[in-house]
């Protein structure tokens, strides 16, 4: 017999003391990629061979820039997440654990903010 | 206290591989690998913004027979992940679950991200008039 109340036991939020929080963040960037991808991919085959001129033309369109910077916030975050779980299943020497997983999200925000600045100052030039 | 008989995760070298496992297992090695590759999308958007010798350099790079296999590798990862999971998100709705159902919808994925693959290089070499 528990003496948890089921009100405790939604608080505690289960074993990863945080609910289906993960889970949902990367279902939903994954379903915000898969329109953002096929846009990319799509216009990399248009572009292939062009040179600098066009490609910056290309990524200043007030458009492109705004849906490379969302195709950056996902991607980066939906790597992350699935990286946590990858490093969660295999490493289980806990402080090693712990900061790797915390080494891969500042390594994903960086990236995330180089990128996001290259496009802004693009876009802005 | 975990029960000491628990089942286990069936053992790698021992277990016989299936279209299901074989197919997750490779969506976690996709996963990984285009973790990895957004590094190079990184390095492509920084150099163009860096100037033109910069992007030069990683446009040389990306045209080089090194650079357009990683591309090919990326591709094909890309669509694989993206394919599969798609599968993923079926099976979160509760859809194709059945043993069937999920070796159906395993090998449409494989077939899917192969012609994906082909056809963003065809549209590719196409736009760049080599074919």
């Amino acid at each position: 017999m528990t003496l948890r109340s089921p009100l405790r036991k939604v608080r505690g939020l289960g074993s990863a003391g945080e609910g289906a929080g993960h889970w949902w963040a990367q279902r939903m960037t994954a379903v915000a990629l898969i329109p953002l991808l096929l846009w990319f991919v799509g216009s990399l085959c248009v572009m292939v061979g062009s040179d600098y001129v066009v490609v910056r033309e290309w990524v200043a369109t007030p458009i492109v820039s705004i849906l490379l910077v969302l195709l950056t916030i996902a991607a980066f975050h939906h790597a992350q997440l699935g990286l946590q779980v990858v490093i969660e299943d295999y490493v289980h020497i806990k402080w090693l654990k712990l900061s790797s997983i915390a080494l891969i999200k500042f390594a994903a925000i960086s990236l995330a903010v180089a990128t996001i600045f290259s496009v802004v100052k693009i876009a802005i030039q | 206290m975990a029960s000491p008989n628990r089942p286990l995760s069936p053992h790698l070298q021992i277990y016989k591989p299936q279209l299901t496992s074989v197919l997750s297992i490779m969506h976690r090695g996709t996963g990984i690998v285009l973790a990895i590759g957004t590094l190079f999308l990184v390095w492509w958007l920084v150099a163009l913004a860096s100037g033109e010798d910069v992007f030069h350099t990683a446009q040389e790079f990306w045209g080089s027979w090194i650079g357009r296999l990683l591309l090919l590798g990326w591709s094909y990862a890309l669509f694989y992940h993206l394919a599969n999971g798609l599968r993923h998100l079926f099976w979160d709705a509760g859809k194709g679950f059945e043993l069937h159902a999920a070796y159906r919808n395993g090998w449409i994925v494989v077939t899917a991200s192969v012609v994906m693959t082909l056809a963003a290089w065809l549209w590719g070499y196409a736009s760049m008039g080599s074919l």
